[in-house]
């Protein structure tokens, strides 16, 4: 065997911010790289809502209805890049013995999450700006680039909620049902949060039901930056979806270690 | 008392252990999973240099001494020390590396993607060339992971356990779905990582792979250590040869010889099993004058293995008799 391969003396120095800084980078590149290689994947989750923007957006063209459709769809687009991503994506890697053999390296634990979660919000900016374009292009969409700015922003928030839901999924979730049960909580949130069309056209009891989803809350903070939210404080919504959050973390480290002292 | 005790307490410490320090070690560990005990009282150490193979049938404890050692596991009893550190620290970790059983890894990143994913988890890794000429995997190196074959894809995962060029290697099975001449440039490979002074802790459910490569046998059942040593010494245990004959002669008369352990039929031959082949086989000749197709071989460690396994197993020996 050469040199390179004999044992080295090597000082275990500490790891330095560099080291930490590389191996989320690194992370992220390739979970971005790879979602995005997996076409089932990546025409899903940008597709749809670009889709459904290119049917309902722009028969609605130069109505309200237009950029109010901007602004939740993508949100929409945002909660599926963070439910089949992480929620589908967790769950495979966890039942396949993947997450097993990075956890049984160095890996800091926290970058494999935290590139998962960035890798969702590239893939929610992908979203906005294809969805930005359509309505200013053909759409007659007029907004602000102040509005643009909160659009991103909002949207990109949305991240941190929708992800801790996508933990606990792929926690309580086997990788075979993971894309059916997802589906199942995904799409009738979305319709019941008022992410398809205004709330005011449905029914009273789903009007009042709205706002027990998070869904529901996030789509008002990204109305709100176009004057379309229902009346009340934003703060409210923040408050929600940061308890909504904070209950998903909860319940997922809870599982996730009852699953440790029992595996 | 402790600065005078401990000069007179080190060189019995080395005597004792004249390979130096192990570099892992499970003492005496017990872990439960609910009620089933997985490990009871287990103790394993690995030298420097060494390649120690975990023989033993499924469910006798191997993966869970694995996982207890590369920190994914913690035990309800015993110590579990690694490169002298926790091996649930990351920094311990750096210096050990590990192939593990995965069904499915993500297969539309690329050879070198994987590679040089893998290379960002540690301070000071391998260069890649030098990974991928360890791994031989020269020439699929822009090749998507999931475009390859069964023994490719292990040497890959193979490749990714020596990223971080580590102290310690864990081989999980490894030649898994590999054909002859892939697993033998496995364990060429697997060779070379104990001759440049790593320690290597091997399961396998190959016994030629365990008697090919390893120094050391460890045999585990229902997580207890029922017998260790190097491959001769676990095959001298049963000691014994293996007799096959063709004979007219009554299976159950010859069981009743003195220094006979089995007999079985196999096919027209009778094969028997003895600790002591001449005077069984004095006794064969007197009787059946006709008696042909003689051959004569020593125990494998697969005897070996099964005669250790089943020894251990009083249930399973009741429902044979």
């Amino acid at each position: 065997m050469n040199a390179a391969t004999a044992t080295i003396a090597r000082p275990p120095a500490p790891l330095g911010f560099g080291y930490y800084l590389r191996a989320l980078l690194q992370e992220t590149r390739y979970e971005f790289i790879g979602r995005m290689r997996l076409r089932a994947f990546s025409l899903s989750v940008i597709g749809f809502p670009v889709m459904f923007y290119a049917l309902f957006g722009l028969m609605n063209g130069h109505t309200p209805y237009a950029t109010y459709l901007v602004a939740t769809y993508s949100c929409f687009g945002m909660i599926g890049a963070c439910l089949f991503g992480i929620g589908v994506g967790v769950s495979h890697e966890r039942m396949q013995g993947w997450l097993d053999l990075k956890m049984a390296s160095p890996m800091p634990r926290w970058s494999y999450l935290v590139a998962k979660l960035v890798s969702c919000a590239a893939f929610a900016l992908i979203i906005v700006t294809l969805l930005l374009a359509l309505g200013l292009a053909f759409a007659g969409v007029h907004i602000t680039v102040m509005q643009t700015l909160g659009l991103y922003g909002v949207t990109l928030a949305g991240a941190i909620p929708f992800s801790a839901l996508g933990i606990l999924i792929a926690l309580l979730v086997p990788p075979n049902a993971a894309p059916a049960i997802i589906n199942l909580i995904y799409l009738p949130m979305s319709f019941a949060s008022g992410l398809w069309m205004p709330l005011k056209y449905m029914p009273h009891w789903l009007q009042n039901f709205a706002p027990v989803l998070p869904a529901y809350h996030y789509g008002q903070l990204a109305l709100g930056i176009f004057g379309y939210a229902q009346p009340g404080p934003a703060a409210t919504h923040w408050e929600a979806l940061a308890t909504f959050t904070c209950l998903m973390l909860g319940a997922a480290w809870w599982i996730f270690s009852r699953s440790e002292t029992r595996a | 008392m402790s600065t005078i005790a401990s000069p007179a307490a080190h060189p019995i410490a080395a005597a004792a252990h004249p390979l130096r320090q192990p570099i892992a070690q499970l003492y005496k560990v017990t872990r439960r999973y609910g009620k089933v005990t997985a490990l009871d009282g287990f103790s394993l150490e690995l030298y420097p240099g060494e390649v120690v193979a975990l023989l033993g049938p499924n469910g006798a404890g191997k993966t869970t001494a694995v996982r207890l050692l590369l920190g994914l596991l913690s035990p309800h009893a015993g110590q579990v020390r690694v490169l002298g550190g926790d091996p649930r620290e990351d920094l311990t970790r750096t210096r050990m590396g590990a192939m593990l059983q995965v069904s499915r890894v993500p297969e539309m990143l690329r050879v070198r993607e994987h590679i040089d994913l893998f290379r960002s988890y540690y301070s000071h890794p391998l260069p890649a060339a030098e990974i991928v000429r360890m791994a031989q995997l020269e020439g699929l190196e822009n090749r998507l992971f999931g475009k390859l074959s069964g023994g490719q894809k292990q040497r890959v995962l193979f490749g990714l356990a020596l990223c971080g060029n580590p102290d310690l290697v864990f081989l999980d099975e490894p030649t898994v779905g590999m054909d002859i001449e892939s697993r033998r440039a496995l364990w060429d490979r697997i060779r070379a990582l104990s001759a440049s002074g790593k320690a290597v802790l091997l399961t396998t459910h190959y016994l030629e792979e365990a008697d090919m490569l390893a120094s050391r046998i460890v045999v585990i059942r229902d997580g207890k250590d029922v017998a260790h040593g190097t491959p001769a010494q676990i095959k001298h245990q049963t000691g014994g040869r293996r007799i096959r004959c063709i004979t007219r002669l009554d299976a159950d008369w010859i069981s009743t010889l003195p220094g006979v352990v089995t007999v079985a039929q196999d096919r027209e031959a009778l094969l028997i099993h003895t600790e002591a082949p001449e005077p069984v086989l004095r006794e064969l000749f007197a009787a059946d004058a006709s008696l042909h197709g003689l051959e004569i071989t020593s125990a494998g460690l697969e005897d070996a293995f099964l005669s250790i396994t089943q020894s251990h197993a009083p249930n399973s020996q009741e429902v044979l008799q």
